[in-house]
């Protein structure tokens, strides 16, 4: 929404410059996005005053000093006969470009040996007329080297506002002016253009159709259109607008086309209200029938594409076919040209979800549209008609020769009841009651005093432009943004802390990003689109890709992808980790069923390579293994955690919690480069997010009990040991069906009380260890707590450790 | 693999061949061993391979004849030494505190290991938490597939809002592959507040951070999904005051004694609604490119809870009052770290993660 500096002030004549009104704006109203001078390229002139002026011989040149303000006098040859001493001029220094010239640069230059560095400017010069019989003297106190475009009435400044999607009544001059007449407490008015207007007849008004001055409206959709009004005029002269109708438009970025379309232009943008004049002779059966589209029918727009309609589009349509697109755009067929005579100018209030239906059917967004969607005043609607023919007829001629409505304006709103004492309590701060009639009453509000002292009340009646307010909130947000948020001051005061215990998910995910990130990792925040299956994957209804329509079930599967993206990059040292959410189909209930992950995939090297280790090793599935026992210890502190063996070939092992299983440790296999090492990845379930109705609409849970975090059990303290540990190792040939861990198993056993580690630290094969076996070497580490452990004691538990072993098929490797 | 030695007639040459050999696949062994190998593992290989065969060769000395006996003896002490030898050699390498090491140059780089990151987003994230936490603030979660009700309804937008347009919205597929009642990707962290207010008793004050969908096609500043924070504050005698104090001195921590404003805003579920703005943390208030040349930066949408909110909760709400708001912690993380095109924040490139190594 573009607000002219100069129209606003049309309707509310404030002293603010340009800044201060954005400002005020941006605090009060709508936020300023941006500013823009009209005329833009007179910026870099200034206003310069002549200090001194002599002729130079045999020409008509004049050799000048001129003061622009920059503490140098300036020397310029001007060729103009009226160069006065004393008199301001506009200056265009070197570098400026003269629009008016075709885009010429100034430049310094030598004439009949004196120096020119610089050019005094007439209007024709600046673009500002035709007039070129000298320079443009300049009335003016304003002191040498002030921009002319601030001495200028010409320009002006288009501010850019943000207005907020409950706030249709802001999108126009008229609604932004009152705001500001609000605020500064200087009086809405009208403009001049608006004070004079010749006066139109009354209206014959109908319930669903309506008849004057030979032209007849059917509104068959009154859902659609609940009040459609329209003057027929006659006799006008289409061309070119006044000077001041042209300004105003180009002050809000609005194109001038002709005197009668920028007329309506000029009651859209002004006063909020779209317009459409049709060219009466065009409109078959001088009729208008306000009803939905038929498929197959077809209307060629003003933008001269022809668009398909239907039935969910409503639309304006003559005796034989669609001539507009309701509220959205007109047709070309029945546009005002420059033969156009008789005109029926509309004026309708469309439904906003109509609105918004049709012009997504056409796929078309216009300044009419945009308003109706939000709301235009449906009580103004006689208004605005009237505005826009007495323009018409003041710009363009002809007779308004009848004027007809069909549907009538809304309800009164209802009255909202304010409470003094409740503003103060909302807002935490009290406004005086004679600042909220003044503030609510400058808008438009009627207040009904109720009450007195504590319990001060009105009855609050808003304006019909302002559907927004229906609730006591409602009005006191008003208060607050009038009186100013400035208004409430920064104070910390005391709070009750709440009920809410961190969340369980949150307090693990912190556990295993911590981890993770101290195991090397990076953390990814990837999509979580992915090409499935409609039968194992939720699909999206509406999905931005259709090579992505599903959510993924894992979190590897993203993992995967963004390795590939790494090693499309020659990146090949991937190390990353995500927590993030996966789903399944649930058959249960309206939402799938919601997990929380955490995956990691690692491939490449180890460790960045050093000068001791050119090549460093590779990830391989130990490491994967022991990510996946830092990733569960992190995620179920104090659990029990087990990596069951999976079939080696895709699954490696499944992770264990308590003897549930939480999640794999897995090969990852990856559209990859030659050169690229294996990808190991491990995926965890965290927990499910609960996605059930907490409680019906309008009731809560309050006496249920809620999950909290689980906490850890404490870490018990062990007495570091006062006794000598009694160290050996066992070298064991084990067969290849025998598992490591059935030998650790067994040595733990036979390994009685004293056993204090038992750890593998060798495999190896070949050399006399016979094919079908490999050779496992264990240290073993006995203590006593009490007492130093004897040789013998020590020689018969390791004998008992081997005879136990060899049951399992295991032996001592001899030799 | 040494042959199995014959019982008798060893010649000499035979015998020292061997010894020979075995010298040579000691050193061999030892040399390809990773000199980080432990000791006593670099011995327990040592032995798998010339246990046997060094037992063997001690025997067959009583096999050779009489006069060769000594040299094959003193040949065999040899081998014993040598292989010894090599051990020790291999466990000073390991230490490398031979005597004859050459000096350490100093200036050579450490050895390095790969640095853990947490991603930009989620440093923004826990820093917005951390300060949160000391204005008395817990966690709250809440699933990213929601229905209609808490993502739109239970949050006051009414039943024709545009932001329930399919495309605004991704909506999820039911099992028949047309769309499920009313199922969708949440498009604001701001249904955690009606499940919050549902499932706990005033007073409330939680932050729920969480990922967000919108039907936005990726560009340089947009993407289908990103991180949201939401923060509510819920209770008797809660006021615009408070919001507006707390987020002040959020922004203070935040950004170091930054100069914020508030502008008026508007959103379904809280009223009156402000936004939040802090002085342009690129020029400092002058106005930039960064900034639209406004010298503000937005920062968050905030507002009192709407009491619609409240009462669908089942709140009384003229006894509860309460504000909330919302932030883009994706956006400020591009602010903050420079990061020119949010598409680096999906690309999960190593060498971008890597940069934010702590």
């Amino acid at each position: 929404m573009i607000v002219s500096h100069a129209w606003l002030r049309a309707f509310v004549p404030h002293a603010l410059s340009a800044e201060s009104l954005g400002q005020l704006l941006s605090a009060h109203v709508a936020t300023l996005e941006g500013m823009e001078r009209t005329r833009a390229e007179l910026a870099p002139f200034v206003v310069a005053q002549v200090v001194a002026s002599e002729r130079i011989p045999e020409t008509r040149l004049s050799f000048n000093r001129v003061d622009d303000g920059s503490g140098t006098l300036q020397e310029v040859v001007c060729g103009a006969p009226n160069v006065v001493v004393g008199a301001k001029y506009p200056l265009a220094r070197v570098g400026t470009v003269i629009p008016g010239k075709g885009g010429i640069t100034i430049e310094r230059r030598k004439i009949r040996g004196f120096t020119s560095a610089g050019m005094l400017c007439s209007a024709m010069e600046l673009g500002l007329g035709e007039e070129h019989d000298g320079i443009l003297a300049l009335e003016t106190d304003a002191a040498p080297g002030t921009p002319l475009l601030d001495v200028l009435a010409a320009g002006d400044v288009r501010l850019e506002l943000d207005v907020l999607a409950n706030r249709p009544d802001l999108l126009s001059q008229r609604g932004v002016a009152r705001e500001v007449a609000a605020l500064t407490g200087v009086p809405l008015e009208q403009p001049p253009e608006l004070r004079a207007l010749p006066p139109v007849p009354a209206s014959v008004v109908g319930a669903r159709e309506a008849s004057a001055a030979g032209v007849t409206v059917h509104v068959e959709d009154a859902e659609g259109c609940p009040r459609y009004a329209a003057a027929v005029i006659r006799g006008v002269r289409v061309g070119p607008s006044p000077d001041w109708l042209r300004e105003r438009l180009d002050g809000v970025g609005a194109r001038a086309i002709n005197n009668v379309v920028d007329a309506t232009n000029y009651v859209l943008h002004g006063l909020g209200q779209p317009v459409h004049a049709f060219d009466l002779a065009r409109l078959a059966g001088a009729t208008v029938r306000v009803r939905r589209a038929g498929d197959g029918e077809t209307l060629t727009t003003l933008d001269g594409v022809t668009r398909p309609l239907g039935p969910e589009v409503l639309v304006i349509a003559d005796a034989e076919r669609p001539q507009a697109v309701a509220g959205v755009m007109g047709g070309r067929e029945s546009e005002v040209h420059e033969a156009t005579t008789d005109l029926l100018v509309e004026v309708a209030y469309f439904a906003p979800a109509r609105v918004r239906r049709s012009r997504r059917a056409v796929g078309l967004t216009t300044d009419g549209s945009h308003r109706f969607e939000r709301g235009v005043d449906r009580a103004a609607t006689l208004d605005a008609l009237a505005a826009c023919a007495g323009l018409i007829v003041a710009v363009a001629g002809g007779r308004v020769e009848g004027v007809l409505e069909v549907g009538g304006p809304p309800e009164p709103l209802a009255p909202v009841e304010l409470r003094l004492a409740r503003i103060a309590r909302v807002l935490g701060a009290p406004v005086a009651a004679s600042e909220v009639e003044r503030l609510l009453g400058a808008i438009g509000f009627h207040l009904v005093r109720a009450g007195t002292g504590e319990a001060l009340a009105w009855s609050v009646t808003p304006p019909s432009w302002r559907e927004d307010v229906r609730r006591e909130i409602d009005l006191i947000e008003e208060v607050a943004r009038l009186v100013g948020f400035d208004h409430f001051p920064d104070e910390l005061r005391a709070f009750r802390p709440g009920t809410v215990p961190d969340h369980p998910l949150h307090v693990a995910s912190q556990r295993v990003r911590e981890a993770m990130v101290a195991a090397g990792l990076l953390e990814a925040r990837p999509l979580p689109f992915v090409r499935g299956d409609d039968a194992t994957h939720v699909r999206v209804a509406n999905p931005l890709a259709d090579d992505e329509p599903h959510l993924r079930t894992r979190v590897l599967d993203t993992l995967a992808r963004r390795a590939e993206h790494n090693l499309a990059r020659m990146q090949g040292n991937v190390r990353l980790f995500e927590i993030g959410a996966v789903f399944a189909p649930n058959a249960e209930a309206a939402l799938p069923r919601e997990r929380m992950h955490v995956a990691a995939l690692v491939m490449g090297n180890r460790r960045p390579a050093h000068f001791t280790e050119p090549e460093p090793p590779a990830f391989d599935v130990w490491d994967a293994r022991w990510l996946a026992e830092t990733l569960a210890g992190a995620a179920f502190p104090g659990s029990t955690i087990a990596l069951e063996p999976g079939d080696g070939s895709e699954v490696l092992w499944t992770v264990q919690v308590d003897g549930t299983p939480v999640g794999e440790v897995r090969r990852v296999p990856l559209d990859a480069p030659v050169w690229a090492a294996p990808a190991f990845g491990v995926e965890l379930t965290l927990a499910t997010l609960e996605s059930g109705e907490v409680a019906a609409a309008g009731s809560n849970a309050h006496g249920e009990p809620v999950a909290e975090a689980r906490r850890p059990a404490a870490v018990r303290h062990r007495p570091l040991p006062s006794t000598p540990a009694a160290e050996f190792d066992l070298a064991l040939l084990v067969p290849d069906a025998v598992p490591a861990r059935e030998v650790e198993r067994v040595i733990r056993e036979a390994g009685g009380a004293q056993l204090e580690q038992a750890m593998v630290f060798d495999e190896f094969r070949g050399g006399d260890v016979p094919a079908g076996s490999r050779s496992l070497a264990w240290r073993v580490v006995l203590r006593d707590p009490t007492r130093t452990l004897r040789d013998k004691e020590v020689e018969g538990r390791r004998r008992r450790l081997l005879d136990a072993l060899a049951a399992l098929g295991v032996r001592q490797r001899t030799g | 693999m040494l042959p199995a030695l014959p019982p008798q007639q060893v010649h000499l040459s035979e015998y020292l061949a061997l010894a020979e050999q075995l010298e040579r696949d000691a050193r061999a062994l030892l040399d390809a061993l990773d000199p980080a190998t432990r000791l006593d593992v670099a011995k327990g290989r040592l032995n798998a391979l010339q246990g046997a065969p060094l037992a063997a060769l001690q025997g067959a000395l009583r096999d050779l004849a009489p006069e060769d006996r000594r040299a094959a003896g003193v040949r065999f002490n040899q081998l014993k030494g040598a292989v010894q030898e090599a051990l020790d050699a291999f466990a000073a390498r390991q230490s490398g505190a031979a005597d004859d090491a050459p000096p350490l140059d100093l200036t050579m780089p450490g050895r390095a290991r790969w640095r853990g990151a947490v991603h930009p987003v989620t440093a923004v994230v826990e820093e917005i938490a951390a300060i949160f936490r000391e204005l008395g603030f817990t966690i709250a979660l809440g699933p990213e597939a929601e229905h209609e009700w808490y993502n739109f309804g239970a949050l006051n937008f009414p039943a024709d809002h545009p932001a329930m347009d399919v495309h605004d919205t991704l909506y999820l597929a039911g099992r028949d592959g047309r769309p499920a009642d009313g199922a969708l990707l949440r498009t604001h962290t701001s249904p955690v507040q009606a499940r919050t207010l549902q499932r706990y008793r005033p007073p409330v004050r939680v932050l729920a951070p969480g990922n967000v969908y919108r039907r936005d096609f990726f560009d340089a500043s947009h993407a289908p999904a990103f991180a949201q924070i939401e923060g509510l504050a819920v209770d008797e005698g809660i006021s615009f005051v408070d919001l507006k104090a707390t987020l002040a001195e959020f922004a203070r921590r935040f950004f170091g004694s930054a100069r914020t404003r508030f502008r008026p805003s508007f959103f379904p579920f809280t009223e009156p609604s402000a936004e939040m703005d802090v002085v342009c943390q690129l020029c400092g208030g002058g106005g930039c490119a960064g900034c639209k040349q406004s010298g503000w930066m937005e920062i968050l949408g905030s507002g009192m809870v709407h009491p619609a909110v409240l009462e669908h909760a089942g709140l009384d709400s003229e006894r509860y009052t309460g504000w909330a708001f919302g932030m883009g912690p994706g956006r400020i993380a591009m602010q903050r770290y420079g990061i020119p095109d949010i598409r680096l924040l999906y690309d999960s490139d190593v060498r971008f993660l890597e940069q934010f190594a702590r």
